[in-house]
Order: C-alpha cells, then structure tokens, then sequence
C-alpha cells in the first residue's frame, strides 16, 4: 500500500470508527442501567438478585453437623473453631463451641466441598459491616448441641428429614470440586 | 450619581473599575458557576447512562444539586500547599487558568445585543485569552515540584500549543468567508436557516468545523486528548498537589470551557444566535436569540461529554501524530479549498454548499439506523426516560 492511500485509510478509519462508537454509546442512552440503587427498595429481595452459586456467608445447620471437623482441618486459614465435649453419663458428645470468624474466611467454599451433610454452606448473605470485629466471629453453638449421627436406612424424625435433603441438595449442586459447574451444562 | 450621589468626589477610574468588579462577580455567579456546576453533574449523569450505570442522583432532584454539594465540599476543605511548592507561583496558578477561562465571556455574543464587548478583534481575543490556560497549567505543574505535575504541565503546554495550529486555520476559514474577526459579525454574515450556515458553505468548511471541534476538544484537556491527566501514568498531572478550593478552580475552568468550546462552534459554523422573523418585540426577540444560542452550544457540550463516554485516552505520540501529521495539513487543505470556493460564482456555491448539507443530513440518517442496529443486536430492556 502507497504512502498516500494508508494515509487516507487512516483518515477513513478514525472516521468510521469514531462514528461506529458513537452509535454504540448512543444506543445506550435508551438501555436500562445494569446497576441498581443497593440500599433502596427493590420489587424483590436484594438476596435473590445473586447470581446462581453466589458464595455469601458461610452458615452451619446445627441439626445435621456430624461433627466430623472435616471443615475444621481443611480450611486453609482456620477461620473455623469447632469444640466438641462428651457427656460422661450418656455419652453424648455435644458442641461446646462452633465459631466461624467471617473476618478471616476467604470464601474458597473448601468446608463446604468436605462436609459429609452439607451442613456448612455458602450462604447468600453479603452484609457483614459491624461496628466491633468480634462481632464478625459467628457463634453457631451458643448452648451446648449434640451432635447429629445419620441413621442407617435414612432419617425418619420429620423435622431433620427436610433438613438433610437441603444439605443433600447443597452437596449435590455446588459442593463439588469444579464448584457445580458440570451441573450447570 | 457620579456628580452629587454616594460617589462624589470619587475619580471617575475608581467607579467604572468598582463597577466592572462587580458586574464580573454577577455574571460569575449568576451564569458562569451555575453553568459550570450542572454541566459537571449532567456530564455525569450522561457518562453513566452510557456506561449503563445511574450516576448522582441524590442531592435534590435527580441530583441536580449535586455540584453545590462538591462545591462546598471542597471549599470547606482544608487548603494545603507543599513545603516544597513553590510559594507565590503555586496559589496563583488555578486563578490564571480560570481567569483564561472567564475572559473569553467578554466575547461570546449570546443575543443581538446581548454580548459585553463585540471586540472588532472577536474571534483573535478568543483564541488569544485560551492560550492563557497553557501559562496556568504549565504554572501548577512547574511549581508544584512534583515530577508527575511537571510531566502533566509540559504535555499539557505540547498539546495546546500544537492543537492552536489547526484550531486558528479552521477559524481562519470562517474570517475569510465573513470578512471579519468580530463574532457579532461573523454571526450576521450567516443565516437562521442550516443552508445559510458556514458549517454548509462548502465541502471544506465542513472538514473545517470537525477540524475546529477536535482541536478545540484537545485545547480544553477533554478525553479523548486529556493526556495532561492521565490517572494512569502521571496520577492527576498538574492537579496532583491541588486540594480544595484550588482544585475545584481548575475544574469549574474545564467545565466552564466546555460551554466555551460550544459557544465558539455555534458562532463560527452555526449561525450563533440567527432566529427566523417570527416576531417584532424586542423583549421576545432577544429571549428568542437567547435560547437559540444556548441550546445549540449546549448540543455540543453534550457531544463532548458523549466523546468522552465513547474514546479511550490517545498516547502523546498519537496525539502529536494527528495534530501535525493530519489536521495541520487537513486544515490548510480546508483553508486553500475555502479560498477556491469564493472565487466561485454565488449559484455555483449554493450546489456545493446543497450538496454538503445533503451529505450531512444522510449521515444524520445513517448514524440512527446504526444507533438502531447496535440497539436491537444487544436486545436490552428499552428505557427511555432521562431520569431513574
């Protein structure tokens, strides 16, 4: 290509280009904005915007914790602090403490992909503001808990039954290790 | 009054300067500042609906107030200089940037005969008193002893003083075809009707005026040529060490320019403030003139604020590049052209001068169906109204 005929291609480029880009950014001027106004009111709940798999705050199901401390053992920063005790008599062994400190947790999901019940998930809570650190430290174990031993043949008390199935349901959908990808397709 | 009344006795000098004082500090507050101030809040308003975003919309209605806010939040703010800065020079610099900017406002004429001054040197002033931002600029770089602010200020100094060249000969376009330098003249040598526009005049004044437009987008620091402000590369330039008040004056003069830059478009190519002959009351004419200015300087405020939604910053070498490479010959090329033109006969132009307007308008029709096209590919929810 001559000197003169990429000059003029030049001209011509930024021309189009220019004119290309305009119509594009003009064409947004009629678009609704993506963003919404976070604090205000919307038509439905703020959680429920989320996208699918959303990774918020972590939540632990009491009722159906094995106390296996699977999660305790593979969380790469230990924000999890998990106390169990056993009664002498009974021999029931019981929480004395499940602390997660939301400060640390870094949302890597890992707990929840080695929980045999899918009893510590993502939650699709997101607010974590506090005036006082201590009050990110989640205590889900405030009174001494027992533990939870699955049943074999499947649970039968009514109220663990829906229980178990959500945290069946968190397993099978997300807790995975390519995080409920392959389920998606 | 001068004689018996409160300023007796006074010299006559000291009065008229009072008086001039004074009437700068009403028009600064009364046109200036507000216009200054919404233009920063609708260019936000405007750069966010483009990016799809909502923009400030809390301080009043649809946040219209929202540059009182800023304003006086930055006038509250502690003012600060360096140590190091240089004592004298560093305090001074943003007042002769914005003494640049609110000179150019003797001679903008927004009515027949509303306008301060019609210099007999308009358009020559004009281009004279911008150059005064280059000293402002390259003062606030050099004093604040900063090597990102002296980077900002020489690039900032490069560029204006480049961008001039093409700026004047696409001016010097529109004198040629008036006869004069006086803006009010250069109004009147136009027409109310686009055909009788120099923007329409030939096929090279209307080079000429993207020419201007461009070169006037880079001489007033505005993306996509605000290399001088890189936050990339040289953190805020020459505003670096700037904080509060002094701050807040290099961007009421960027904004305040803006209006400039529109207003000095639609008095060289758009007819200024031509009306139809719709009515004899002078009140109604001049609010008619009034109107008809401000709308279509405003139309090219809010094309520069759409440019700068759309173009990404060009490097200093691009920017050179394009300035002595490309519009410095393009514009002798419309000036040479121009000339040719006015050895034409009258009906011979007018063809020329048609078949321009034709031009325009179909690429008017074109940009919508593309508008429309790019509007239908991304399939969005249709959201017209301006305020959300």
């Amino acid at each position: 290509m001559g000197v003169v005929a990429s000059y003029i291609k030049d001209i011509k480029d930024t021309v189009s280009s220019t004119f290309e880009g305009m119509s594009i950014t003009f064409s947004h001027l009629m678009r609704r904005p993506m963003t919404i106004q976070y604090p205000d009111k919307i038509p439905i709940p703020i959680q429920d915007t989320l996208p699918h798999r959303y990774r918020g705050i972590l939540e632990v199901d009491l009722d159906i914790c094995t106390g296996c401390l699977a999660c305790e053992r593979d969380c790469p920063i230990t924000c999890i602090t998990i106390g169990i005790d056993m009664n002498k008599e009974t021999k029931q062994r019981y929480f004395t403490h499940f602390d997660i400190d939301v400060c640390k947790c870094m949302y890597c999901g890992i707990c929840s992909e080695s929980c045999p019940t899918g009893a510590i998930r993502h939650s699709t809570e997101f607010e974590g503001a506090s005036y006082n650190p201590a009050g990110l430290v989640r205590h889900f174990a405030p009174q001494a808990a027992n533990l939870y031993k699955p049943k074999k043949g499947g649970e039968t008390e009514p109220k663990l039954i829906t229980k178990v199935d959500i945290g069946q349901a968190y397993m099978d959908e997300f807790a995975t290790s390519d995080g409920g990808a392959a389920e998606e397709k | 009054m001068m004689k018996d009344g409160a300023f007796a006795g006074v010299p006559r000098e000291v009065v008229y300067a009072i008086a001039m004082v004074v009437a700068a500090l009403v028009v600064l507050s009364v046109f200036v500042a507000p216009l200054a101030g919404v233009t920063s809040w609708l260019e936000r308003r405007v750069w966010a609906r483009m990016q799809s975003r909502v923009g400030p919309n809390r301080v009043g209605p649809q946040g219209i107030l929202q540059w009182l806010a800023d304003g006086i939040k930055n006038i509250m703010k502690e003012d600060i200089i360096p140590a190091a800065a240089d004592q004298k020079l560093f305090p001074l610099a943003p007042y002769i940037v914005f003494m640049g900017f609110l000179c150019s406002f003797v001679v903008i004429p927004f009515g027949a005969n509303l306008i301060v001054a019609d210099l007999n040197i308009g358009i020559l002033y004009l281009l004279a008193v911008t150059s005064l931002v280059v000293v402002g600029i390259l003062m606030a770089g050099w004093s604040s002893n900063n090597k990102w602010s002296l980077l900002g200020g020489m690039r900032s100094a490069a560029q204006i003083v480049s961008y001039e060249i093409p700026a004047g000969l696409s001016v010097l376009t529109v004198v040629f075809l008036a006869g004069t330098l006086s803006m009010q003249g250069i109004i009147k040598a136009q027409g109310w009707g686009p055909w009788d526009w120099f923007m329409f005049h030939n096929p090279f004044t209307f080079c000429a005026f993207f020419l201007f437009f461009t070169a006037a987008l880079a001489e007033g620091n505005r993306t996509p040529f605000d290399i001088p402000e890189a936050e990339s590369e040289l953190v805020a330039g020459y505003v670096t060490e700037y904080s509060g008040m002094r701050f807040l004056f290099f961007f009421f003069a960027e904004w305040g320019n803006l209006y400039v830059i529109g207003s000095v478009v639609t008095t060289l190519f758009m007819g200024g403030w031509q009306v139809p002959p719709v009515t004899d009351n002078p009140v109604l004419l001049a609010i008619l003139q009034f109107v008809t200015f401000f709308l279509k300087a405003y139309f090219w405020v809010f094309v520069a604020m759409w440019i700068r939604a759309t173009l990404p910053r060009v490097r200093v070498d691009q920017l050179m590049a394009l300035c002595w490479k490309y519009m410095v010959p393009l514009s002798f090329i419309c000036l040479l052209g121009t000339i040719g033109f006015m050895f034409m006969s009258d009906q011979g132009r007018r063809v020329f001068g048609a078949l321009t307007l034709g031009f325009a308008i179909a690429t008017i029709i074109n940009f919508f169906r593309r508008v429309g096209f790019q509007f239908r590919a991304a399939k969005p929810e249709f959201y017209w109204k301006p305020q959300i």
